[in-house]
C-alpha cells in the first residue's frame, strides 16, 4: 500500500495536461502526413534557418511542419518540467524513473524528427517516429494515472469481492494489441499503402484480395488488425460490466474505448472511401493514440485494484495466521 | 509546487511562440549572381560542326492541361488572376506537343565534350518551375532562383547524384549546384507547393533538346555519324528513333506520342 504517498496535484494535473498534449502532438504529426509535408520545411532544428520562417502560418504545408515542430518544442519543455518536478518531490523511485524514461524518450523523439527530415523521410525512421510517439505518451498516461488521488490513496475496489483481476490480462493484452496495430498503420501510411486496397469495406468487392503484394498486404493486415482491436475492446468491455460493473475507473474507459473504436472504425473507411482526404486521415492518427491511451488507463487501474485485493488477501491470511506484522510487533 | 506552477508552464508557452514569431527578419537574400539562362531547347553546345536535327512531337488525343489550385499559398494564387496549368501534357490546336526532351542516347560513346562556362538557370517563378523540362551537362553549373515573394524548398530527387533539399524563404535568393554523373531525369520538386515540379536531364553531352510550344525541336551541331534518339514525356514515357547525321544537313525526325500512333519517324 501507498498510503504514506502523498498525492501531489500540481504534478498529476500537469501529467495529465501533458498526455493530452501529446496526443495533439501525434495529431499534429498526422496532419503533416497527411498532407505530404514532412520536407515543406528542408532544415532542422531550425526552419528555414531561423526560428520563424516567414509567413509560415499563411501556407497550408508549412503551417503543418512548422507548427508540428512548435507543439514538440512545447511538450519536450513540458516534459523536462514535469520530470525536474518528480524527481525533486516523488518519493517512490520507480515513478521518478519512468519520468527520466518519459525525458529520455521526448529527446530521441525529437532526433529522429530531425533526421527523417535531414535523410528526406527514410521509412525506418519515420515509422520508428511514429512508434517512439505512441511510447511517450504510454509513459505519460502511466505517469499521470500512477500520481492520481485515487492511485496513491490505496483505495479498493468498491466490491471487494469482485474478481477485477480477471480483467487484467485481457485489458493489457487488449493495449499491446493496440500498440501494434498503431506500429502497421504507420508502416502502411509511410510505405504510401494507405489506399492499396482502394474500396470499403470490402476488398477489391470480395472478403480478400484476389493478390498480395506489400502493399496490399500491410494494407489488409491493418484492416485485419482492426478487427482484432474491435473484438478485443467489446470482449474487455464485457468483462469489466460483468466483474467489475461497480468500479467506475474500469467503466469509465471501457466504455470510451467502445465508443473510440467506432469512431476509428468510421475514420478509418472515411480514409479509403475519401481517397485519403485530410481530415480523415489526420483524426484516424489521433484517434489510434486516443484508443492506446484508454486502453492503458483501463490496464493500469485494473491492475492497481487487483493489486490493492491481493494485498488485503495476505494480510488477513497473516491476521489469520496469527503472525505479525512488522508494525504490529513494533507497536 | 505552487498553484501558479500552470500559469508559469502557459507562460513559458507563450513566451517560446513570441520569441520564435520574432524570427526570420534578419537573414537576407542571397546576392544575385550572374547567370546567363540557357534557353531549354537551345543548350548552346560549344562544339561546332557537324550537322543538325530537328524534328517535332506530338500528341492527339484533346485531352487538356490539368487546372492548378494555389489556394494552399494566397501569395502563389494572388499571381495568377488566371487559370494554371500543370503544363504536363502541352499541345496546341494541331495536337503539336511541347515540353520534350529529345536527346541523343546513343552513338555519342567514347568522346568528350566541353562543358559550358554559362550556367544553367532553374527559377521558382508565380510558384512553378521554368523552365518545366531542361537539360544540363555534368559538371555544368545550375543556378536555382527564387524569384517569387514567397518562400520556395527545392527537392532535387535524382537517382545516380546525390539527394538535396534547400530553402529559399526569400525572394531573390539563388544556390548553385552541379551535377557530377549522368542521368535521365532528375526530378524537382517543391514540398511546400506540392503542385511545383520540373524535370532536368543531366547528360554528359551537349545534343539535347525540349520541345516548344509548337513541338519543335533542334539539336545542333552533332557530329556525323548515326545515332538513336530519345524523347522524354513526363507523362507519356519515352520513345526512340534512329538518325543518320551528315556533315552540314538537317536530319528529321518526328515522334508522335498519340495513343493510336505508330512508331517514330527518323
Amino acid at each position: 500500500m501507498f498510503s504514506d504517498t502523498p498525492f501531489l496535484r500540481g504534478i498529476h494535473r500537469l501529467a495529465v495536461l501533458l498526455a493530452g498534449y501529446v496526443v495533439l502532438l501525434i495529431t499534429a504529426g498526422g496532419l503533416v502526413k497527411s498532407l505530404e509535408a514532412g520536407l515543406s520545411v528542408p532544415d532542422w532544428p531550425l526552419s528555414y534557418g531561423m526560428l520563424n520562417p516567414p509567413r509560415w502560418w499563411e501556407i497550408e504545408t508549412v503551417r503543418a511542419e512548422h507548427g508540428h515542430r512548435l507543439i514538440a518544442g512545447t511538450v519536450l519543455l513540458l516534459t523536462l518540467w514535469l520530470a525536474t518536478w518528480i524527481i525533486r518531490r516523488e518519493p517512490r523511485k520507480w515513478v521518478r524513473g519512468i519520468a527520466v524514461a518519459a525525458l529520455a524518450a521526448v529527446l530521441a523523439q525529437a532526433a529522429l524528427g530531425g533526421i527523417t527530415v535531414l535523410f528526406f523521410l527514410p521509412t525506418a525512421i519515420s515509422v520508428s517516429h511514429a512508434g517512439l510517439a505512441q511510447l511517450f505518451l504510454c509513459l505519460l498516461v502511466v505517469l499521470a494515472v500512477v500520481t492520481s488521488r485515487r492511485w496513491v490513496s490505496g483505495e479498493g475496489a468498491r466490491n471487494p469481492a469482485a474478481p477485477v483481476g480477471r480483467v487484467v490480462p485481457l485489458a493489457t493484452t487488449t493495449t499491446v494489441v493496440i500498440y501494434l496495430q498503431i506500429l502497421l498503420g504507420a508502416v502502411m501510411r509511410h510505405t504510401g499503402a494507405g489506399l492499396a486496397i482502394p474500396d470499403f469495406p470490402l476488398a477489391f468487392g470480395g472478403l480478400i484480395p484476389p493478390r498480395i503484394d506489400f502493399a496490399i498486404g500491410i494494407h489488409f493486415a491493418h484492416r485485419m488488425g482492426a478487427l482484432v482491436v474491435a473484438t478485443l475492446i467489446f470482449w474487455t468491455l464485457g468483462r469489466v460490466m460483468r466483474l467489475a460493473s461497480q468500479e467506475r475507473v474500469a467503466v469509465t474507459p471501457a466504455w470510451l474505448l467502445a465508443l473510440m473504436v467506432l469512431v476509428q472504425g468510421t475514420l478509418g473507411g472515411l480514409v479509403v472511401l475519401t481517397g485519403k482526404a485530410v481530415l480523415p486521415n489526420t483524426l484516424h492518427v489521433g484517434g489510434g493514440a486516443l484508443l492506446l491511451a484508454l486502453s492503458l488507463v483501463l490496464t493500469l487501474m485494473t491492475r492497481r485494484l487487483d493489486w490493492i485485493a491481493r494485498q488485503a488477501g495476505t494480510e488477513a491470511e497473516t491476521e489469520a495466521a496469527g503472525i505479525l506484522s512488522p508494525e504490529q510487533a513494533v507497536s | 509546487m505552487k498553484k501558479n506552477s500552470f500559469l508559469m508552464v502557459f507562460a513559458l508557452i507563450a513566451a517560446v511562440l513570441a520569441i520564435g514569431c520574432g524570427g526570420g527578419g534578419e537573414q537576407a537574400a542571397a546576392p544575385a549572381q550572374q547567370a546567363d539562362s540557357a534557353p531549354a531547347a537551345t543548350p548552346g553546345p560549344a562544339v561546332t560542326g557537324g550537322g543538325t536535327v530537328v524534328g517535332s512531337v506530338r500528341y492527339v488525343n484533346g485531352d487538356p492541361d490539368a487546372a492548378i489550385g494555389m489556394d494552399a499559398d494566397p501569395v502563389c494564387a494572388s499571381l495568377h488572376p488566371g487559370e494554371v496549368h500543370t503544363e504536363k501534357v502541352v499541345t496546341d490546336d494541331d495536337g503539336n506537343l511541347a515540353n520534350v526532351l529529345v536527346y541523343v542516347k546513343s552513338g555519342l560513346e567514347g568522346k568528350s565534350f566541353p562543358v559550358p562556362a554559362t550556367a544553367h538557370v532553374l527559377d521558382q517563378m508565380g510558384c512553378q518551375y521554368r523552365p518545366h523540362i531542361s537539360g544540363v551537362q555534368v559538371g555544368q553549373k545550375l543556378v536555382i532562383r527564387n524569384s517569387d515573394p514567397t518562400l520556395h524548398n527545392v527537392h532535387a530527387r535524382p537517382s545516380a547524384n546525390k539527394e538535396f533539399n534547400q530553402g529559399q524563404p526569400f525572394q531573390g535568393m539563388e544556390l548553385e549546384h552541379t551535377f557530377d554523373q549522368a542521368e535521365v531525369m532528375v526530378p524537382f520538386k517543391c514540398d511546400v507547393h506540392p503542385w511545383m515540379s520540373s524535370y532536368m536531364a543531366v547528360l554528359d553531352h551537349p545534343f539535347f533538346g525540349v520541345s516548344d510550344e509548337q513541338g519543335g525541336f533542334g539539336i545542333e551541331n552533332l557530329p556525323a555519324g548515326s545515332y538513336v534518339l530519345e524523347a522524354w514525356h513526363e507523362e507519356f514515357g519515352t520513345q526512340t528513333a534512329e538518325v543518320t547525321v551528315v556533315d552540314g544537313e538537317p536530319a528529321q525526325v518526328s515522334f508522335d506520342f498519340s495513343p493510336d500512333a505508330v512508331a517514330p519517324a527518323g
